[in-house]
């Protein structure tokens, strides 16, 4: 079951350097089709687990997540290689991109172009949170929590910091009191 | 120039152990800070420096190397980047640490079995709030409802699903 591809350092920047060159608008779904699908460095389970810690934690989830899976698995110099790698070229394109901005602004094939990626770049984070949502454990507490999380971010736009103030220790409570048998 | 750029560290220092959910969570702080604060720039020149952010590749933290790009050139960019991405790393990387060592005790499993539907949550419902300013039409909406299927359903590149839309754009289909 868990049966793991273990990356070198190598494999870590130049994985990591890969997602960063070619992540149009937000890198989350490439990273996760890279570590699970493509490279099976880490399972969904995994993934959803090292992700929820990015996530609670400040700072870009991505960038968060890729010092976790460098540090997984080459300690501190894994999670800096992972980290610059993730880094180094969308930071070389953005100069570049901010240095041409003045002369293309008016260009209008770019806001076409640009038009036609936000929405396919958005379809695939929810094919990705779809994705993880049919491997959650299927009790009524967590289906609600996802729901009710989904609800508060997504429709009633309710600021995060306060949301997971309240939500994390409902969540941990929940899932202490309702655990299964431990093995 | 040192001055500047020890400001613009400490600016985007202080933003990183701030954003809680992303760099886009700390957008808005960051406008008050860059703005109003410091007057580094005006409201207009920030929300283009925001666009640029956002077509690049890469994880929307760019926002932070653009802006240290216009106060001090390259030393600026590499430092407001280090800066937003430095202090939240470097937790993250001990705090996953502890969680490898840790994570067979009883509570590390409630708080595994208790985060993975809020991250759930977390994903989807930005993904919504990312879809109602992206998807300004039906076209864009039916391309966005396209690509979640595909990435849902198949292990399809998305760097394909990408092109597509572009091209769908550049069509003026979008």
């Amino acid at each position: 079951m868990e049966t793991h591809n273990i990356p070198t350092r190598r494999e870590l920047f130049t994985g990591f350097f890969g997602i960063g060159i070619v992540g149009f608008g937000g890198v989350l779904p490439l990273v996760h089709h890279m570590l699970v699908l493509r490279k099976g460095w880490l399972t969904d389970a995994e993934f959803t687990e090292l992700l929820g810690l990015g996530q609670i934690l400040p700072g870009p989830n991505v960038v968060n997540l890729s010092v976790a899976v460098g540090g997984r698995f080459h300690g501190a110099s894994g999670a800096l290689l992972a980290f610059s790698g993730l880094l180094l070229a969308p930071f070389c394109i953005a100069m570049l991109l901010v240095s041409l901005y003045q002369q293309y602004r008016g260009l209008p094939a770019l806001q076409q172009v640009l038009a036609g990626l936000a929405p396919a770049a958005t379809g695939l984070i929810f094919g990705m949170g779809l994705r993880l949502a049919a491997k959650l454990e299927r009790s009524s507490w967590c289906i609600a929590l996802a729901v009710l999380t989904f609800v508060a971010i997504g429709l009633l736009h309710w600021p995060l910091l306060p949301l997971l103030l309240v939500m994390v220790p409902l969540a941990v409570t929940l899932a202490w009191h309702l655990q299964k048998e431990p093995t | 120039m040192s001055a500047m750029l020890l400001a613009l560290f400490l600016v985007f220092g202080q933003l990183s152990l701030m954003a809680v959910g992303g760099a886009n969570a700390v957008v808005p702080e960051m406008l008050r800070m860059v703005v109003n604060e410091h007057g580094w720039m005006t409201a207009a020149e920030f929300t283009a420096l925001f666009a640029i952010a956002q077509s690049a590749p890469g994880p929307n933290v760019l926002i932070a190397s653009l802006v240290g790009w216009q106060m001090a050139s390259l030393p600026g960019a590499a430092i407001s980047l280090l800066g937003i991405c430095g202090p939240s790393s470097v937790l993250s990387f001990y705090v996953a640490r502890l969680w490898q060592r840790f994570r067979d005790y009883k509570l590390c499993h409630a708080i595994q079995r208790g985060f993975a539907p809020l991250s759930i949550g977390l994903v989807l419902g930005g993904a919504w709030l990312l879809a109602g300013i992206a998807n300004t039409g039906w076209s864009a909406w039916l391309l966005c409802a396209l690509s979640a299927l595909i990435a849902w359903r198949t292990s399809l590149h998305p760097l394909w699903l990408l092109g597509a839309g572009a091209v769908a754009g550049l069509l003026g289909w979008v």
